[in-house]
C-alpha cells in the first residue's frame, strides 16, 4: 500500500486557493475538512506548483509564503522556486 | 555601455551560499577539538556537506515570513481579548484545558529551545548550525506567545499564576519534564531524535493539529491561534529531525543499531506523555471533534508506519513498542482520567464525571473497552459523589522510574490488571511501568537513577516549603504538599461548585443582559 503524503493549512483565504491548486495538480487528492483546519492527503506524492497558485490567486506567489498558513506535513520534503514536493519512497 | 544583470540565484543556491559557503574549518584548534560532543556517542560521521537542507529557508525569509506570523497572530488575539473571548468558550471546563496545557507545554518549549541552541552549537555541519538556530529562535517564540495567550484568562480564573513554580514539582508534569531532562542531557544526535522525531513529529502532530482544531470548536481564539502559529513552525521542526535521521543511517551503517535503540526508547516515551493530551481530547474538551484513538490512527499509526516504511530501506525496524500502543490507545485516556479524578486535592485544574451524552460519545467512540471497563467505574463514581461519598485518594502514588508516570497502566493483554515490572540495581529496588521503561532504565541505570520523583522525594523531607524543620519531633513527611506546590485550592477538586464555574455563570449573564 503506499503511504500518504499530507499537508494542512489553516482555513483562510489564501489557502483556499492553494487548496484548489493541489486538487487540480493532483488528481488523486483527497481533502479533510476539520474545523479551522484543511487537509489533503495524496498517495505516494503530493506536489504545489508556484505557477497554479498564482493562477488560482491572480498574483504572483513565493512558495516560501506557505509557512506562514502550514500546520503540519508528512513526507520527505523537496522545495524550490517553482515546486513544494512531498513524497514517501515505498 | 550595456550593464550585464546577472540572473537572481534559485533557492537552492541562494541557501548554499549562506550555509556552506559562509562556514568555514577552524585552523588554531583542531575541528575535533571545537566539536568534541559529536563523537561521544558512537554515530560516525564522514561528509557534513552530504546533509540535505529539507526548508531552504534563508535569514531575510525567515525574519519575514516570523514576523509576519507574529503579526497575524497579535492582531488575532487583541481582538479576542478585546471582545470579552474568554466568555465564548463553550463552557467553564474548558478552562481546566488550558491549566494543565500552561503546566505542560510553554515550559517544554523553553527547554527545546534551550537544547536547539546547544545542539546549534555542538553540530559540525553548517545546514544542521543553522536549522537547529532557527529551531531554538521558534521555540522562545513558542514559549512566550503560548504564555501571553493564556495570560488574559488569568485574569479571571483559579489555578493558572503558580506554573513556572509548579512545573518542577508538581507530581503529573513530571513526566514531560523528565521526557525533555532526559534529551537535553544525552548527546546531540539522540536530542535529535528525541525531540526532532517522537517530540515533532509523534507528539505535537496530536497535541497542535487535532487538540487545537477541538479549541477552535470549542470556541477558544486564542489557543487556536496561538496553537497553529507554533504548528506552522513544527512542520519545519519534523523535517529536521527526519533529515537528522536519515543522515545518520546514510553516513555509516554502523550508526544502525545506535539509531534503532533512540527511535525505540522516544517512541516509547513520546506515547506515554501523550496519555494527558489524549485525555484533554476524550475529557476535557466540552465540544469533542475527534475521539484521541481516531487521532493516534491517523497520525501515529498511518503517519508513522509511512516513516518506517520509508526507513526500512536502511534497516530501520518499526518500533519494538508500536503493538503495544495499538492496543494502549483504547485506555490510556480514560486510565487518566480516572486517576485525575481520584485525585481531588493534588491538581490546580477542576475535574467531573462526563454527562450522559458525553459518555455516550465515548461509548460510541471506543466500542471495545468503554461500556467493559471504564463507564461502569465512571458511573459508580458519579453515584457515590451524589451520595455525599465523593471518591478521595490521599495516598503518594508510585511512580515509574523512566517517565515518572504514575504507575496505573493495564498489563498488555488484560485490562483489570496493573501493569507493574520492578529491577535491582546496585541494592536497591526500582520500580516501572511497563517493559519499555524497565529496558529504558536497565540500558542507562547510571542515568535513572537519579530520576526525580516527588511522591518517593517528598517521603525523604525534599519537598517541603521554606522554613519547615524536617528535624522537629513532630515533622511528617508530605503533610504540607499544598505549600510546597503553591496550590491554589479554589482550582482543586470537582467542577460543579466551584468559584470557576460561578463566575463564568454571573459574567456570561452580565454580558448577555443589561
Ligand atoms: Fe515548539
Ligand atoms: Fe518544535
Ligand atoms: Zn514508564
Amino acid at each position: 500500500m503506499t503511504s500518504n503524503a499530507f499537508i494542512a493549512f489553516q482555513k483562510n483565504e489564501e489557502t483556499r486557493c492553494i487548496v484548489e491548486a493541489i486538487v487540480d495538480d493532483n488528481p488523486d487528492a483527497v481533502v479533510v475538512d476539520q474545523p479551522a483546519m484543511v487537509k489533503v492527503d495524496v498517495p505516494g506524492r503530493l506536489v504545489i506548483r508556484r505557477t497554479t497558485v498564482e493562477e488560482k490567486m491572480g498574483r504572483d506567489f513565493d512558495l516560501q509564503e506557505l509557512q506562514l498558513h502550514l500546520i503540519t506535513i508528512s513526507g520527505h520534503l523537496d522545495e524550490s522556486d517553482d515546486e513544494f514536493v512531498l513524497s514517501w519512497q515505498s | 555601455m550595456d550593464m550585464k544583470v546577472s540572473k537572481k540565484l534559485g533557492l537552492k543556491e541562494r541557501y548554499t551560499m549562506m550555509t556552506r559557503d559562509l562556514a568555514w574549518d577552524t585552523t588554531f584548534q583542531p575541528m575535533d577539538k571545537v566539536f568534541p560532543q559529536v563523537g561521544y556517542e558512537g554515530i560516525k560521521i564522514h561528509d557534513w556537506d552530504q546533509w540535505e537542507d529539507p526548508f531552504r529557508l534563508t535569514m531575510d525569509a525567515y525574519w519575514k515570513y516570523q514576523a509576519e506570523k507574529e503579526r497575524k497572530l497579535y492582531a488575532i488575539l487583541d481582538a479576542f481579548n478585546q471582545n470579552n473571548g474568554h466568555l465564548s468558550v463553550t463552557d467553564a471546563r474548558y478552562m481546566n484545558v488550558l491549566k494543565l496545557f500552561l503546566g505542560s507545554t510553554p515550559p517544554l518549549e523553553l527547554m527545546a529551545a534551550r537544547g536547539f541552541s546547544m545542539v546549534a552549537r555542538q553540530m559540525v555541519g553548517a545546514g544542521p548550525r543553522v536549522a537547529c538556530m532557527m529551531q531554538s529562535v521558534d521555540e522562545y517564540r513558542h514559549f512566550q506567545t503560548q504564555i501571553h495567550s493564556i495570560s488574559n484568562y488569568n485574569r479571571f480564573y483559579n489555578g493558572m499564576d503558580e506554573f513556572a513554580h509548579q512545573q518542577s514539582r508538581m507530581w503529573y508534569l513530571a513526566d514531560g519534564k523528565s521526557f525533555f531532562d532526559d534529551a537535553i542531557t544525552a548527546g546531540p544526535f539522540e536530542f535529535m531524535v528525541a525531540i526532532g522525531f517522537a517530540f515533532e513529529y509523534v507528539l505535537t502532530n496530536i497535541l497542535f493539529v487535532p487538540f487545537i482544531s477541538g479549541a477552535a470548536y470549542n470556541g477558544d481564539m486564542a489557543a487556536m491561534t496561538v496553537g497553529f502559529s507554533a504548528q506552522s513552525d513544527e512542520a519545519r521542526h519534523m523535517t529536521l529531525g527526519l533529515e537528522c535521521i536519515k543522515f545518520m543511517l546514510e553516513q555509516d551503517p554502523d550508526n544502525l543499531p545506535i539509531v534503532q535503540r533512540w527511535i525505540d526508547k522516544w517512541t516509547w516515551r513520546g506515547t506515554r506523555k501523550l496519555a494527558s493530551v489524549g485525555m484533554m481530547m476524550d475529557y476535557m474538551l466540552p465540544k469533542r471533534i475527534m475521539s484521541f484513538k481516531e487521532a493516534w490512527e491517523i497520525y501515529f499509526e498511518q503517519n508513522g508506519s509511512a516513516l518506517f516504511n520509508d526507513l526500512a530501506r536502511y534497516g530501520v525496524k518499526v518500533p519494538k513498542c508500536f503493538a503495544q500502543t495499538i492496543e494502549e490507545k483504547e485506555h490510556i485516556t480514560h486510565q487518566s482520567w480516572i486517576g485525575f479524578y481520584m485525585k481531588p486535592d493534588a491538581c490546580p485544574f477542576h475535574t467531573w464525571i462526563p454527562a450522559p451524552d458525553e459518555l455516550d460519545w465515548l461509548s460510541e467512540k471506543y466500542p471495545n473497552t468503554f461500556d467493559k471497563y471504564y463507564r461502569p467505574v465512571l458511573e459508580h463514581f458519579d453515584r457515590q459523589e451524589k451520595a455525599g461519598n465523593r471518591f478521595n485518594n490521599k495516598t503518594q502514588p508510585m511512580n515509574c522510574q523512566v517517565c515518572v508516570s504514575t504507575i496505573k497502566f493495564n498489563e498488555p493483554g488484560d485490562p483489570m490488571e496493573m501493569c507493574f515490572r520492578e529491577t535491582v540495581y546496585k541494592g536497591e529496588k526500582f520500580h516501572f511501568c511497563s517493559d519499555h521503561c524497565k529496558e529504558i532504565f536497565e540500558d542507562e541505570p547510571e542515568k535513572y537513577v537519579q530520576t526525580f520523583i516527588s511522591s518517593h522525594a517528598a517521603l525523604q523531607g525534599k519537598c517541603e516549603p521554606d522554613g519547615t524543620d524536617v528535624n522537629a519531633h513532630d515533622y511528617r513527611p508530605g503533610a504540607r504538599m499544598h505549600a510546597y506546590w503553591r496550590m491554589d485550592k479554589r482550582a482543586a477538586g470537582d467542577f460543579n461548585g466551584s468559584e470557576d464555574q460561578k463566575n463564568f455563570a454571573q459574567w456570561r449573564d452580565q454580558a448577555t443582559k443589561n
